[in-house]
This record gives C-alpha cells, sequence and structure tokens, in this order.
C-alpha cells in the first residue's frame, strides 16, 4: 500500500474560528466540558407513573380518524354543495344551529381539532425547544390559546342568537 | 476480494508489490472532522489524499491515515469486522460501521466525509462520550429476570417463541440507531431506539418474566411515546434489525396489554 503526499488542507467550518497555530488550550487547561445529554443528576425529573403519553398517543390517532370524517363533510358542505362559498352568510350559519346535529358537529369538530392541534403542537415544543425554561412558557402560550379558542367557540355555539340585531 | 493481507508485508517490500498493485489504487480525499479539546474547543475538517484500493473498507484508510500520515488521528475500532460495535460514525453523512463500509459503495470520486456520531458529547476526534448510550440501555434493565428455583438444565423455549424475538436480538450496541434519531439530537432525554430494541428482546421472550416491568419503564415521559417514526433507526442499523417495527410491537404491547 503506497501512500502519496498529503495534502492536508484545513477548512475550518465558521471562518474566523481558532486557527491551529494558535493554541487556547492545553493539557492542563483543555476545552470547557459540554455537559453530556442524559446524566443522572439531582435535577433530573424522576420516573413518571402514568398513562399520559400513550393516552395522547392514542387521541392523535383516534381523533385524526373522526376529524377526516368531521373536516372532509365540513369542507364539502360549506365549500363545494349548494352553490359552493357563495351561500354562505348569516342566515345559512343560523339555519344550521339551529338543528342540535349540526351544533354537535361543529362542536365534536373545534374540540377535537384543536386538542389535536394543541397535541401536536405540545410535541413540537417538547422536541424542539432547547431550555427548560423556553419550553414552559412555550407550552403556557399554547395552553392558554387553546382554552380560550376553546371556550369562546363554545360559548359562540351555545349561545348563538338567530334574531340578534 | 479479500485482499486482507498483512499490511507489514506492503511496507515491508514496497518495490515489487507496489508496482504490480498500484494499477487498482484510486485517489480519495478523505474530510475527516478533527476535535481536540486540548488545543480548540471548535472542531474543523481535515482534509487526507490517499492512494487507496476502493475494495478496502473506511476503516482500511482511518487505519492508513493513523498510521501513515497522522498518527494523532483518534477513532475507536475494536474486532474490525462488524460485531464488536465499537466504531459507528457519520460517513457521508449516514450512520455506519467504518468496517462494512466499503469505499467503491460511497462514491470515492468526491471526498468522503467522516464525522462522529451526532447527539452524544464528543471527546477527541472520532470519538464519543457513550456513557448516555449505556446509560439508557441499563436503565430497560437487559438481562433475563425470572422468579423461582432455577432449573437445573436450559429453559427450553419453543421455535416459535424463539422467532418472536430474533430480529432484536442481533444489535450489536453500535448506537448508530440512536445518534441517527432526531428526536434523541435535542436533548438527548430519549431512551432511544437501541434501549427499546434491547427491551423488545427481552419483553417478548417467554423465559422472561419482567416485560410488565420493562413496558412500565418506556411508558415513561421519554419512552416509545417519543418516537416520531422517522425511520432513520431502521435505515441507519448495520445489523438490518428493524428497529422502527420493534418500537411499534413496543407500542402495541403497552396498548394492548394495558386495555
Amino acid at each position: 500500500m503506497s501512500t502519496t503526499e498529503t495534502t492536508e488542507s484545513k477548512t475550518t467550518d465558521e471562518p474566523g474560528g481558532p486557527a491551529d497555530s494558535v493554541a487556547l488550550y492545553d493539557v492542563d487547561h483543555p476545552a470547557p466540558v459540554i455537559e453530556p445529554p442524559r446524566k443522572r443528576t439531582a435535577k433530573t425529573p424522576k420516573a413518571s407513573r402514568g398513562n399520559f403519553e400513550m393516552q395522547t398517543w392514542l387521541f392523535m390517532r383516534l381523533s385524526g380518524i373522526v376529524l377526516v370524517v368531521l373536516v372532509l363533510g365540513h369542507l364539502l358542505i360549506q365549500l363545494v354543495l349548494d352553490g359552493g362559498v357563495s351561500k354562505i352568510g348569516f342566515a345559512f350559519v343560523a339555519g344550521r344551529w339551529a338543528s342540535p346535529f349540526w351544533q354537535v358537529w361543529d362542536l365534536l369538530m373545534l374540540w377535537l381539532a384543536m386538542l389535536h392541534g394543541a397535541n401536536g403542537l405540545r410535541t413540537v415544543i417538547n422536541d424542539y425547544a432547547e431550555r427548560d425554561n423556553t419550553r414552559f412558557w412555550l407550552k403556557m402560550l399554547l395552553y392558554a390559546a387553546t382554552v380560550f379558542t376553546v371556550l369562546l367557540g363554545t360559548l359562540v355555539i351555545f349561545t348563538f342568537d338567530p334574531n340578534i340585531r | 476480494m479479500s485482499t486482507a493481507t498483512l499490511e507489514k508485508n506492503d511496507s515491508g517490500s514496497p518495490s515489487g508489490a507496489a508496482d504490480s498493485g498500484a494499477a487498482h489504487l484510486i485517489t480519495v480525499t478523505f474530510r475527516i472532522r478533527r476535535f481536540n479539546p486540548e488545543v480548540s474547543d471548535e472542531a474543523r475538517w481535515q482534509d487526507f489524499t490517499l492512494e487507496i484500493d476502493p475494495k478496502e473498507r473506511v476503516l482500511d484508510a482511518l487505519h492508513q491515515i493513523k498510521w501513515e500520515l497522522d498518527g494523532t488521528l483518534t477513532f475507536r475500532r475494536s474486532c474490525a469486522h462488524g460485531i464488536c460495535g465499537s466504531d459507528a460514525m457519520r460517513i457521508n453523512g449516514r450512520n455506519r460501521l467504518a468496517c462494512k463500509t466499503l469505499i467503491k459503495d460511497i462514491g470515492p470520486e468526491k471526498p468522503i466525509t467522516v464525522e462522529p456520531i451526532k447527539g452524544l458529547t464528543v471527546l477527541k476526534d472520532l470519538v464519543v462520550d457513550m456513557e448516555p448510550f449505556f446509560q439508557a440501555y441499563r436503565d430497560v434493565m437487559p438481562f433475563l429476570v425470572t422468579t423461582g428455583n432455577e432449573p437445573t438444565r436450559e429453559r427450553l423455549q419453543s421455535p416459535e417463541d424463539r422467532e418472536r424475538f430474533d430480529d432484536t436480538t442481533k444489535c450489536i450496541l453500535c448506537a448508530a440507531c440512536t445518534s441517527s434519531c432526531p428526536v434523541f439530537w435535542n436533548d438527548g432525554q430519549y431512551f432511544g431506539p437501541a434501549a427499546i430494541v434491547n427491551a423488545h428482546r427481552f419483553i417478548f421472550d417467554s423465559r422472561d418474566e419482567a416485560g410488565e416491568q420493562r413496558l412500565e419503564i418506556l411508558n415513561d415521559k421519554d419512552g416509545v411515546w417519543r418516537c416520531r417514526t422517522t425511520f432513520n433507526c431502521t435505515d441507519a442499523c448495520p445489523r438490518g434489525i428493524e428497529v422502527t417495527k420493534a418500537i411499534q410491537e413496543v407500542k402495541r404491547a403497552l396498548i394492548t396489554r394495558r386495555f
């Protein structure tokens, strides 16, 4: 096995990074240690009992199946059948919400879609937020927005007054 | 194919052997991620160009660099035959075993990048701290747990029962799967595919009696429910274990055994 001359062209990742010649660190002063992940420290949370993660996982699958029917049906009625989107007005909404069936449909769709979306975002935040504080406040913001939207929507569906002026 | 002759012979008599052998050698550039905490806290890329048989493995190239070009290059390897799991590294952006990857298979026309596996602390060059990985492995109790008196002979098992967990017995703990998992990359708290695979190996073993305990451990916040089924682990596994399928089977066991 013969070897040729080596060309050691150094391409530093970030331009302006410390060059090879400038020894910032040596044997007695090595670079700072980066805390390895999953190291057991006093701050490591204890293992939690309970099935919350499993239940949310199951909820995502089941609500997803139901939402396919609810949302596609909703879009079909609102946008395609009977003249499409042009028919939608105050009278159309009032007419639909006079029936308990559509009230339940819309209520179910609101709750499932909001919880499904919120849980999806919760997992995204868990996966991507790097610091515990960021993660906490992002989730608080998410929960506040979810509760607000769900409650407001529910209120509107149940207290809708077709005779409002 | 098997040109794994002793390197000492080659370097000892370079004249005749090199001439006849030089025809099939090609020039390959290896772009290696170097990190030395005693010099800098920044990692950098370094190129090594060498002539090598394309039917050699990446590990042979690393050996050639370490033995003939730069002795400071640091990497792990033990058996060099794909069974000890020491030399998992990120080659051309994919986790592979350096000892099972032939140079001709990964496009030697372009520079071949070699990096340490991601998600674990780099100690030097291609060596990472495997402790978090093994901590997760220990957490799932990867050993036979039984009750009662020990039998005086083997614990017998039908071929069907053995077949149930056959795939997950093949794990060599190289960490290629866990360090290819984007969920593990983020905070490293997720158990990771390798720990789940090794839990699977005992959960579905008919002789073992602690399956429920292991399921309870993997039902935790950082257990199987964090799996997003991206299949990175299945693609990365040098042993061809269907890792994502094993994780799904653990999920299914959790659901069906609870309800």
